[in-house]
């Protein structure tokens, strides 16, 4: 029978003493401890890249840390992966910050870390360096992650949303929202059956296989936090174009669409998390989509809309009924704690 | 998903669309422009959201109307709720309310600054804050149409059975067929036809409105909250109007019946009587209202804590009520997206989800632009 002392985090584990030995003995090296991060040195030593690196982080907090289709360890692999990838990097290593809170089971931070393992290996990224923290019950909730990840500059693309010419294709990687509709529906304890499955997952091959026509992707982003409509308002904010969506043409599955009519969200406003809006130049729109269908992850992706020179700063949708109207960036936060 | 696809289906929107056209082209040739009303606040935020409006011949107009419960409160019953709330008595609301603006504040800054107003989804919040505060007086800020009466006064019948003695209700219970009956008789507004709520009809039934249509009325369709069954509703207007017809038609007969819910009025007849109320921008509708029977007085906030109501001052600024009747657009009022935006609402108009500005500033915005755009063929 395992010990209290065996199964639950103490504050004793962040305080770098020798529960934090043990900690990072269970659960760090025997995951991560080959490369870089092998004799847990303080920092990594990384080689130099040659055409200059794409850095990027973000912080992990959602709830509940387990949720259908991911939990909070693959969510902070993927989300720091993809920030990288869809800046033109090739996502190469991560570092990993935890923060524990005082109490909780031990097995549950190892599934969370079995997680992230897998979900770097499978983005053929390193775990090079970490950090552990704990704090006093109540002081935060579970399991709180940091990552931050460095990727090789891909000098091909050029993005930049000055770049963005009228009749641009915006394409989709996959269905759209997913993610903060299956969170949502989590947190609120509700169990449907065909309910919605986080997109959680990186994006990172979908920029691999779009590189051969780097040159005419004008910008990538995967949309997260504020979800396709505050993407792609950010687009065109302050451009004299504007944006067509059809929503005829709008990927969205039965599961998310279920609690988006039912609560009354708009699927525009969801974030993702494993899914790419890409702006390209109409001659390799369907190049690109076709290759993208080749791969599981870009299996469902379509052209959702158009760049006009029309309506500048506004992104519209031609809705089922054959009118337009606004979409609109989300008012303050529609969803907390969602990443 | 795929009972809701039903509602959505562009083709029969593109056909429904073409008779729109077609009724148009007759109504021109008649010399005539007809201005709809959709009473209801949901109907306002399917059209915006659908961009229903887009669809409409030029001589075919949809106002919006006073169908948004929180949009329709006077600013009077936010300041008494203040008061109750200041006075350190429990606030239970529906959250739509806690952010429009009293004469000087909302309750959202009340609580701020102490004041216990907590939002419930649903009556029974208001109980459960009885039972669990017994020193403290519970009062449920009960407003809303025929939908939601039953819903409200079921707190009394509950407050009974339990024999809670701390738990009233503060009621502005309005009525939608008269508030119908006085904007149909004002010649500034000139109404040719009214989209009739849904929920609301499912309670009063649809024979509700036979007074407003025949040979001295308008057209009157009673339609589900779908963007192919408020186009419907558009279609059938225009129709009529320009067949010069004045009937009712039950669109929205998958849950409306003729004679609406029994059960629910006998319910309200029991609780409930008619009242004079003021309604926000409109003023005072004789027989408008629902107020608490004598027989439970003890469960009436107002008689409980001697309140008399009296009339706000809404924002200088604010012309909801113009907006309410339908005589502005939320476009012509001059603080739309300027003074009053959904984070720093003038008036109930930008709060509330039902609320016409607040479907004109999310779904668009800028009047130039959609409004001259092309519908798309």
């Amino acid at each position: 029978m395992k010990t209290k002392t065996q199964t639950n985090i103490q504050l004793g584990h962040g305080g770098g003493g020798l529960l934090t030995r043990e900690f990072l003995d269970r659960h760090v090296v025997p995951r991560f401890a080959a490369g870089p991060l092998e004799g847990l040195p303080d920092g990594a030593t990384l080689p130099a890249l040659e055409n200059g690196i794409i850095f990027s982080t973000d912080s992990f907090v959602v709830h509940p840390m387990f949720f259908p289709g991911g939990n909070i360890g693959d969510l902070a692999v993927h989300g720091t992966v993809n920030d990288v990838a869809v800046s033109g990097g090739i996502p190469r290593w991560l570092s990993l910050g935890m923060i524990l809170e005082e109490g909780i089971d031990q097995d549950v931070v190892g599934r969370v870390l079995d997680s992230v393992a897998e979900a770097a290996a499978d983005c053929g990224v390193q775990v090079v360096t970490g950090d552990t923290k704990v704090v006093p019950r109540g002081l935060c909730d579970g399991i709180y992650l940091n990552t931050a990840g460095i990727g090789e500059r891909m000098p091909e693309f050029d993005l930049s949303t000055s770049h963005l010419k009228a009749g641009d294709v915006i394409l989709a990687s996959g269905t759209l929202g997913d993610h903060g509709m299956a969170v949502m529906a989590a947190r609120e304890g509700i169990d449907m059956a065909g309910g919605p499955v986080s997109d959680t997952g990186p994006v990172h091959r979908l920029v691999q296989t779009a590189r051969p026509y780097a040159n005419e992707v004008r910008f990538m982003r995967d949309p997260t936090r504020g979800g396709v409509a505050a993407v792609l308002n950010e687009l065109v904010e302050d451009a004299p174009l504007g944006i067509i969506l059809h929503e005829s043409d709008l990927p969205w599955s039965s599961g998310a669409r279920g609690i988006a009519e039912t609560l009354g969200f708009d699927l525009l406003h969801s974030a993702c998390e494993g899914r790419m809006l890409m702006a390209c130049a109409p001659n390799v729109a369907s190049l690109i989509l076709d290759a993208w269908r080749e791969i599981p992850e870009g299996s469902g992706a379509t052209a959702v809309g158009v760049v006009t020179d029309d309506d500048a700063g506004r992104v519209l949708l031609e809705t089922c009924m054959g009118g337009r109207r606004l979409v609109d960036v989300p008012q303050g936060e529609l969803l907390p704690r969602i990443c | 998903m795929k009972y809701l696809d039903g509602f959505r289906n562009g083709k029969a929107a593109k056909a429904l669309t073409a008779r729109l056209k077609a009724a148009g082209e007759r109504l021109e040739a008649q010399g005539k422009t007809v201005q709809f009303m959709e009473v209801c606040g949901s109907h306002t935020m399917a059209i915006a959201r659908y961009g229903i409006r887009d669809l409409l011949p030029d001589c075919v107009k949809l106002i919006s109307g006073p169908g948004c419960p929180v949009c329709v409160t006077d600013t009077g019953y936010i300041d008494a709720a203040i008061d109750l709330g200041k006075q350190g008595h429990i606030l239970a609301t529906f959250g739509d309310l806690v952010r429009v603006p009293g004469s000087d504040e909302t309750l959202a800054q009340i609580r701020a600054e102490g004041a216990r107003v907590e939002v419930v989804y649903s009556p029974e919040g208001a109980v459960a804050l009885a039972q669990d505060n017994p020193e403290k007086q519970v009062v449920f800020l009960a407003i809303g149409f025929e939908t939601t009466m039953v819903p409200g006064i079921s707190l009394v019948k509950i407050a009974a059975e339990k024999g809670l003695d701390n738990l009233t209700v503060l009621c502005a219970f309005k009525l939608v067929p008269p508030a119908l009956a006085a904007l149909g008789s004002d010649p500034d507004i000139a109404l040719d036809g009214f989209i009739c709520p849904a929920h609301v009809s499912a309670i009063i039934g649809a024979d509700a409105y036979k007074p407003f249509v025949g040979p001295d009325g308008v057209p009157c369709v009673v339609a589900g909250f779908e963007p192919l069954d408020v186009l419907y509703a558009a279609v059938e207007l225009a129709e009529q109007a320009a067949d010069g017809r004045a009937e009712l038609v039950n669109q929205y007969n998958r849950v409306v019946k003729p004679e609406g819910n029994t059960v629910a009025q006998t319910v309200v007849d029991e609780l409930l009587e008619l009242c004079d109320e003021p309604w926000r921008g409109i003023g005072v509708i004789p027989q408008s209202g629902m107020q608490l029977r004598a027989a439970y007085g003890q469960y009436d906030a107002a008689k409980r804590f001697d309140l008399s109501l009296e009339p706000g001052r809404p924002h200088p600024g604010c012309q909801c009520g113009d907006v309410l009747k339908g005589k502005i657009t939320p476009h012509q009022c001059p603080a739309f997206d300027k003074a009053c935006t959904p984070t720093h609402p003038l008036g109930p108009c930008m709060v509330s989800s039902e609320g016409s500005c607040a479907a004109y500033y999310k779904y668009v915005r800028r009047e130039v632009g959609v409004e001259a755009m092309e519908v798309s063929k």
